[in-house]
């Protein structure tokens, strides 16, 4: 079953046209990650999905069209963590995992029994129920990730969309978020889209990878079918060695030739 | 489960029982000794039909000075200090204050032109003329920001434009007649030693639907603490958002402004205080920020009037004198 689907996507800002004409399905509980190099569009795609800049073309969650969909009723269906989130130094974990709960609350915006509830799921599921009560401020940099990520999970939304989630993490917490991404899209079933800069990283988490290139789709499939020397090396400009692990995972390395 | 932070009970216990406190020292304290067992007896009295301790003229200073003077104080105090948690929400910015948006520049260049132009009559009007510069120097900005593009940075820069124009447009004024300075200034300290009934119900109207607004949307500014755009991928409108908290927020600092002139550092120094002491969300930041304004101002209206008695200090001076040293304190303590 597909849960998501853009047909003809071509977004952009005051006129200005960044990515043209996506086309690509999202099978339900599916991992899609976005690549490319710098400028390629990758985050204006993300942020068209989410109707978080204006698009033409046609995006359905399951049988919706995203353009029909109020934004309350949007925000139900797509969560988005965005490349660099703003975290309220002051506002304690809880209060900012809570803010996912805004599409689900009513007109005066007090939350109920269940909402919490919620959250308290989301922050044990994440490993942050010993810091629920600290100020963003006190978290370390995976720590403030993993914040985000509770506050999206908060949200129940279907479909993930997150924007370079290891943005500023080193290797050991890039790894340890992206496999609590893959833990909770396979327990849960939700499908997850993001844009990933290291390439070795979308090797080895989505199930499929959509390489964008001057705002146009240059290749979609598999890691394995998209990441090939010759394609990377035309599309980033870059001298690159896609080597096949012992465990048959790939690894894409910097070439100095 | 997940303990949020919200307004509780004992939140409102607390405030509630030192605003009461605060009121009644604020009725008893003055230039002149009621008594607080007389007045106990006079209010015995007007609730019994019983025969008042106090003569009529003390009856007078109590019901017709003391009385609305200290419920102004509380109501300007909680406008301000609404606005003020409710700016630094809106433009993330620790340090916004009510005036930030052209209120107190519009209000003190019209008030201005009217001692100007008409210095024996224009006293009677003045609380309406600041009402309306205030609004107009909003409504200037406003419209100043819309037309150079959306964003809090651009209408943030609005404000300080149409600011720094209005102020100059009232220095060049003064300087033309330089007679009405001492009136002007007078004004532009602050202060509620004209105060009566009807300068509270000509205010009440407007900073009751101002501060219901403002709580109503207490919630709505956490979310905007995240931003337009994450604020959007939550439901919210944050240009709607936005538009409504600033039109309540600057109609209450026209209200505020009309009735006590401008009294500064209010806005600041409460939301700060109440941050400080029961967390950021702006859920117990704005609602406690309300009951801690009239708190403060309220106080600081008996030192002012009981500082130098006979005489009053501005209570502008009064909240400047407090509240500076503590600006100083939270620039401080956020480069630490």
């Amino acid at each position: 079953m597909t849960a998501l689907r853009l047909t003809g996507v071509t977004a952009g800002y005051r006129g200005r046209t960044v990515v043209r004409d996506v086309t690509v399905d999202v099978p339900a509980g599916s991992w899609l990650a976005i690549i490319g190099p710098n400028g390629a569009g990758k985050s204006t795609l993300l942020k068209a999905v989410a109707g978080l800049v204006p698009a033409t073309g046609d995006v359905l969650v399951g049988s919706k069209s995203v353009a029909a969909l109020g934004n309350r009723e949007r925000a139900r269906v797509l969560g988005y963590a965005p490349q660099t989130p703003s975290l309220p130094e002051g506002l304690t974990v809880t209060d900012y995992v809570l803010l996912g709960r805004t599409p689900h609350l009513g007109p005066l915006g007090r939350e109920s029994r269940s909402d919490l509830d919620l959250v308290a799921g989301a922050l044990a599921r994440l490993d942050l129920a010993d810091l629920a009560h600290r100020p963003l401020r006190t978290l370390s940099g995976g720590e403030r990730q993993r914040a985000v990520l509770a506050r999206v999970l908060a949200q129940q939304a279907g479909v993930l969309l997150l924007d370079e989630p290891t943005t500023g993490l080193d290797i050991g917490h890039a790894q340890a978020l992206l496999e609590l991404v893959d833990q909770l899209r396979r327990a849960d079933g939700t499908t997850v889209v993001s844009t990933l800069h290291d390439l070795t990283l979308a090797a080895q988490y989505p199930d499929r990878v959509l390489l964008l290139d001057g705002g146009d789709v240059a290749a979609a499939g598999t890691p394995a079918q998209v990441l090939t020397a010759d394609r990377l090396s035309r599309h980033y400009g870059a001298s690159v060695t896609v080597l096949t692990a012992p465990d048959g995972s790939l690894v894409v390395a910097p070439r100095r030739d | 489960m997940a303990r949020p932070t919200r307004l509780t009970w004992w939140h409102l216990l607390v405030t509630g029982l030192v605003l009461v406190v605060v009121v009644v020292g604020a009725v008893l304290l003055g230039a002149i000794d009621l008594g607080w067992q007389r007045v106990l007896g006079e209010v015995w009295a007007q609730l019994t039909g019983g025969v008042s301790p106090l003569s009529v003229q003390e009856s007078a200073i109590l019901w017709q000075l003391r009385m609305p003077r200290v419920v102004l104080a509380g109501l300007v105090g909680a406008g301000l200090a609404c606005s003020g948690a409710t700016f630094q929400g809106v433009f993330r910015n620790p340090l916004a204050d009510p005036y930030l948006l052209g209120a107190a520049a519009g209000a003190g260049m019209v008030v201005t032109i009217m001692v100007v132009l008409a210095p024996g009559a224009g006293m009677a009007y003045l609380p309406a003329a600041a009402f309306a510069g205030a609004l107009g120097g909003v409504a200037l900005t406003w419209g100043l920001g819309r037309s150079a593009g959306a964003g809090t940075a651009t209408l943030l820069l609005a404000g300080v434009a149409v600011a720094s124009f209005l102020t100059a447009v009232q220095t060049f004024v003064q300087q033309l007649n330089t007679l009405t300075l001492q009136q002007v200034y007078g004004w532009i300290l602050g202060g509620l030693s004209t105060s009566g009934w009807s300068q509270v119900l000509s205010v009440l109207p407007y900073l009751a639907v101002a501060l219901v607004v403002l709580c109503s949307c207490a919630g709505l500014l956490d979310v905007l603490t995240l931003g337009d755009e994450e604020a959007a991928s939550l439901g919210v409108r944050p240009g709607v958002v936005r538009l409504v908290v600033l039109g309540a927020a600057s109609l209450a600092t026209a209200a505020a402004v009309s009735a006590s002139g401008l009294i500064g550092f209010v806005g600041i120094v409460v939301p700060h205080v109440i941050r400080l002491l029961f967390g950021a969300s702006y859920r117990v930041v704005v609602p406690l920020s309300l009951a801690g304004g009239a708190i403060f101002l309220v106080l600081a209206d008996i030192v002012a009037r009981t500082a130098l008695a006979p005489a009053e200090l501005p209570i502008g001076v009064v909240t400047a004198f407090t509240g500076a040293p503590f600006f100083v304190l939270v620039l401080r303590r956020r480069q630490s």
